[in-house]
């Protein structure tokens, strides 16, 4: 086994001890990684932390900016609601979004990816060929004709935007998976019998699998990104619920008055998007990842 | 290379074609119409509404009609904006809409080649960490986070540029919108040149040409930077497709005149023909940068043959 990985081995010891020690020597990776964990914990556990609610109408501080008052630490919106908890509840629910829609468009692109590059020839054109047109059309058209159309249901939300991710899952994946195809332990699985589907799920997919999470990595930030900017645009996230987009356009309103409840949230997105964009570079670099 | 222009024109009509069909059927299905208020309007008037604007008819009449206006260049009436044709509504956004996008794509282009160029010629140095650092934050960052962001900072606390409306001809009111929406592609194209300068730069004819002795701003010039742009070619409709969505929020944020708020309004309106007009004049946009993309890159590489 070992001499036939020897071509295409990655560095001794796999591609995770690349990867480990990359986060060992990359600052960036690992304040980024540090950074995302504070939130992701200030975002769980935020609401043990701050008695107050998302809802909760504080008519003795509307509009206070950030301060002990009342305990609205991050100060209170035009209605008195806590920003602390609404940017805490939007930090969950874009980070929910990101999560579950980055799954959606791993599960699609890697069965989509694996199929046409094992498969090959005429399917594989084919199947390449509607990515090719896919991704020429505006998609974000599309997302916005379907949260219309349909009504703005946020399992929809998922899905649409799942929808739009899995493009480039798919295209990492086939690259991939051409160049595992005719190797060794493929060929011995189809002299042992089995079948095409089985091939696939058992011995491609396990293969190709490294690059596809760095690449989800990667897939996070963007859709958070598009959750938001869905949401700044009245068409993801309602109210009362809260996301990051919402709040930032609520904030955009108001700059002049009251400064902190754009400030905040912005924040927040950006700190957040860009962590998750450093980490996944860091991993991308480590594992030597391409694009196309 | 005309033949190869005139054929790939010729083949956008069936594009375009598939594009119109879907969003008109697409739009059509969803629950609600146009003529849709809080208070519901007495069945005769709605009737009379209904077919005033032929909404009385089959489907698949409509259609036909539609096509046949389209054929002549003609968007039909607005549902919404009543006494406007969509062509009126257009015509008078675009020009605004069109002026940011330009001058956002020039920007990305004029700053991020130099900057990508700068970065690989410092590889590994203090100058390529900073900016390969500034171009991870311009991608990461929303425009409509560093507009407000911006705006704040320039508009409110400085006071030095105005930080939403429009004037007709006076460039005071693009400059903010301008910067926020041109930071993403601008921060794509500086990271794409300078991998792949880095890759030409250690390519034997390069070595070649100092060799003979020319000095570096010749060598980039003449044949390192040609080579060095197919991947920032092939990224430009992308490129265009970014800037298009982000004007969607940036022009709502800055308060500008443009085209961008008829989508969103013009679907959730269920004005039906102004969200055909956008979705035809964006997708057309489109594939014509796609066009313009394709004869870069057989300038860019004379090994590329277009004519099949």
């Amino acid at each position: 086994m070992s001499s036939v990985m020897a071509g295409l081995a990655p560095p001794a010891g796999g591609p995770w001890r690349g990867a480990l020690r990359h986060l060992r020597t990359n600052p960036g990776m690992r304040i980024s990684l540090a950074v995302i964990l504070a939130i992701v914990a200030l975002a769980a556990f935020g609401p043990w932390l701050n008695p107050n609610g998302i809802e909760t109408l504080d008519w003795s501080h509307v509009a206070s900016p950030p301060g002990l008052q009342g305990a609205h630490w991050f100060g209170t919106d035009r209605l008195g609601r806590d920003l602390f908890a609404r940017t805490l509840e939007g930090t969950r629910v874009s980070l929910g979004v990101g999560l579950v829609a980055s799954l959606v468009s791993l599960l699609v692109g890697v069965s989509y990816g694996a199929v046409a590059g094992y498969i090959g020839g005429s399917t594989d054109e084919l199947m390449m060929r509607i990515i090719e047109i896919l991704s020429g059309l505006p998609l974000i058209f599309f997302v916005i004709f379907l949260t219309v159309i349909f009504g703005r249901n946020e399992y929809l939300l998922f899905l649409s935007i799942g929808a739009v991710g899995w493009l480039t899952m798919a295209r990492i994946v086939r690259g991939q998976t051409l160049s595992i195809r005719r190797r060794e332990f493929i060929e011995a699985a189809v002299a042992s019998g089995a079948g095409t589907g089985r091939i696939i799920a058992k011995h491609v997919i396990p293969n190709v699998i490294g690059p596809v999470i760095v690449y989800a990595t990667l897939t996070v930030p963007q859709i958070i990104m598009f959750e938001s900017f869905l949401s700044f645009l009245g068409l993801g996230i309602q109210e009362p619920q809260a996301s990051l987009g919402t709040l930032i356009a609520e904030g955009a309103g108001e700059m002049e008055a009251a400064s902190w409840m754009l400030l905040i949230p912005g924040g927040f997105l950006a700190v957040l998007l860009l962590c998750l964009n450093i980490f996944g570079d860091g991993l991308r670099d480590a594992l030597d990842v391409k694009e196309r | 290379m005309f033949r190869y222009f005139l054929k790939r024109v010729a083949g956008a009509i069936p594009t375009l074609f598939v594009i119109v069909t879907i969003t008109f059927f697409l739009i059509r299905a969803a629950p609600g119409g146009p003529f849709d208020q809080e208070q519901t309007l007495p069945p005769e008037i709605m009737a009379n509404l209904q077919s005033a604007y032929g909404l009385d008819q089959p489907i698949l009449t409509q259609y036909g009609r539609y096509l046949r206006a389209l054929a002549h260049g003609d968007f039909g009436p607005s549902f919404k904006y009543k006494d406007f044709s969509v062509t009126e509504l257009i015509g008078q956004g675009f020009p605004v809409t069109l002026q940011l996008g330009v001058i956002a794509m020039a920007l990305a282009l004029m700053l991020g080649i130099p900057i990508g160029t700068f970065a690989a010629l410092h590889h590994n140095s203090a100058g390529d960490y900073a900016t390969m650092s500034l171009a991870v934050a311009g991608i990461a960052i929303p425009s409509f986070v560093v507009l407000p962001f911006i705006g704040l900072l320039f508009g409110i606390y400085l006071r030095w540029l105005p930080v939403a409306g429009w004037e007709p001809g006076s460039m005071r009111y693009l400059v903010l919108p301008v910067v926020a929406l041109a930071l993403p592609p601008l921060s794509v194209i500086a990271r794409l040149t300078r991998s792949s300068m880095l890759e030409v730069l250690s390519s034997h004819y390069v070595r070649t040409a100092f060799a003979k002795g020319l000095p570096l701003h010749l060598v980039i010039v003449r044949h390192a930077l040609r080579p060095a742009l197919m991947p920032v070619a092939s990224y430009l409709a992308p490129a265009v497709a970014s800037i298009m969505t982000g004007s969607l929020v940036v022009e709502s944020i800055a308060g500008l005149p443009g085209i961008g708020r008829y989508l969103v309004q013009g679907a959730l309106n269920r004005d039906y023909t102004l969200v055909m007009g956008m979705v035809i004049i964006y997708s057309a946009l489109l594939i014509a940068m796609g066009l313009l993309v394709d004869l870069l890159y057989a300038w860019l590489d004379p090994r590329v043959r277009l004519e099949r």
